[in-house]
């Protein structure tokens, strides 16, 4: 510990400060994209069973949606919404200005969406795979539409989506460094800072390159038990 | 008629500059990913290792963090080495290169996708037969002659769809250049947003020429993958 100590205190750019600095950043990175990940998780479900819905008056807008959010870079949804909101007439009198004031929430919805779009298409896959015996099954017990969609389509459709969706969740790690071009404080925002302060590229950036690695094998790992769990039935033995 | 204030002209030659960032930075990760491809493949334990660190470090750290790293640290680097080149050869070599933002945005974009573009090929070199490349060789071709001719042609097939997909994703990345201040599409758009205060006139249009591209390459990809195809009985 006291040798742990007289590093920090030998150093001149990882003291304290700067440490605590990364730390904030640290925590706004996991708490923006777990929050970003667990709403667009939510959101998608409804929109990847429309998605997969006959009438193209329910499929066709939830296509145009997920067709624009993966088509266009995150960096220009972002700025739509971040420079965009403070357009809406009289925002800035009413008691949503609160929410808006800061750059946090206008990030979190464009987030939000994009990742929603992304997770959209990837259960639209695994609700299509479903095969056709299982909902033939279903219907011939009896069931209906919903019982059909919440005991036999969606709990498989979930286990199928796992691999892709441990993709996703790496991607939106990676896409939340663009957080720090709306002045967030997030992991890149507080190496930025740092960067500026001692004129120190290869210190403050590589610092964080190493920490979003080991969020980044984290992420794997969880997947990967998880994965052992759910999909044990498809492990090789 | 869309009426932008006079920046249509210069956000159209940003556009350009987002097309051109795109397509050199696909050439380059298109020939990192071959040589890591190969490397992962047959190379040597140490050449294995390098593509196995490069492709893992690469993937687990955000493009942004990545740019800026080569952006601000790539230039004191350089400025180091041509130093140390300086003193090391008496005062006689004495060269200065200035590593600006389309430089820097093109090599890490290059770079990035360099390990995507190795998983994918070492996916397509996987699923060549072999009895092909034995029969490359019993033909007594050598090895630059077996990639060339039965390699590649039969590996770029199976290689499509995650080609297809990293351009896509490389696409839409070029938009982070922006960030370390090249002017391309999205910088001039923003600028041009700020001093008008009309952020949807000019990011429309925007994520709409990103859209095109998106299309454009679609259907250029439908073209490659009849001409690879060619052949080949679709199950």
């Amino acid at each position: 510990m006291d040798a742990l100590l007289a590093l920090i205190d030998a150093n001149k750019i990882f003291n304290l400060t700067t440490l605590a600095h990364y730390w904030d950043g640290f925590t706004m990175t996991i708490q923006l994209v777990a929050s970003s990940l667990i709403i667009g998780l939510i959101l998608s479900v409804p929109l990847a069973i429309m998605r997969t819905s006959k009438n193209p008056l329910i499929n066709f807008p939830v296509w145009l949606f997920t067709y624009i959010f993966r088509g266009t870079p995150l960096l220009i949804q972002l700025y739509m919404i971040y420079y965009g909101v403070t357009l809406i007439h009289g925002i800035q009198d009413s008691i949503f200005w609160v929410i808006f004031e800061r750059a946090y929430y206008p990030c979190l919805i464009a987030f939000v969406l994009n990742t929603a779009a992304y997770t959209t298409e990837i259960f639209r896959g695994a609700i299509e795979a479903t095969p056709k015996g299982e909902i033939e099954a279903a219907k011939a017990y009896g069931m209906n539409w919903f019982k059909r969609m919440t005991r036999i389509v969606l709990p498989s459709a979930f286990r199928r989506a796992i691999p892709a969706y441990s993709n996703e969740v790496m991607c939106m790690l990676h896409a939340s460094a663009i957080a720090s071009t709306v002045t967030i404080i997030d992991l890149t925002g507080a190496a930025r800072d740092i960067y500026a302060r001692y004129y120190a590229p290869f210190e403050s950036f590589l610092f964080v390159a190493a920490i979003y690695l080991c969020i980044t094998f984290t992420i794997i790992y969880l997947f990967k038990k998880i994965e052992e769990r759910l999909l044990a039935h498809l492990q090789p033995r | 008629m869309l009426d932008l204030h006079g920046y249509g002209p210069s956000i159209f030659s940003g556009a350009i500059v987002t097309i051109q960032v795109a397509f050199l930075s696909v050439f380059i990760s298109f020939v990192l990913g071959l040589i890591g491809a190969v490397a992962k493949q047959s190379g040597g334990p140490v050449a294995r290792f390098i593509a196995t660190t490069y492709t893992t470090v690469i993937r687990g750290v955000p493009d942004l963090v990545l740019m800026m790293l080569i952006f601000f640290g790539g230039q004191i680097a350089f400025n180091n080495f041509t130093e140390w080149l300086y003193y090391a050869s008496d005062e006689k070599i004495d060269i200065f290169i200035n590593i600006n933002e389309f430089v820097a945005g093109v090599l890490t974009i290059g770079f990035i996708f360099g390990a995507y573009m190795t998983e994918t090929f070492r996916g397509a070199f996987l699923a060549v037969d072999q009895g092909q490349i034995e029969a490359g060789k019993a033909y007594g071709m050598n090895n630059l002659q077996v990639f060339k001719r039965i390699m590649f042609p039969q590996m770029m097939r199976h290689a499509l769809p995650g080609l297809g997909n990293n351009w896509q994703v490389l696409l839409k990345t070029t938009a982070l250049v922006s960030v370390i201040g090249l002017s391309d599409m999205v910088r001039l758009a923003t600028e041009a947003a700020k001093s008008t205060g009309e952020p949807f006139l000019f990011l429309i249009p925007v994520a709409g020429v990103y859209l095109a591209l998106t299309a454009c390459s679609e259907w250029g990809f439908a073209v490659l993958k009849k001409r690879y195809n060619a052949g080949v009985v679709e199950a």
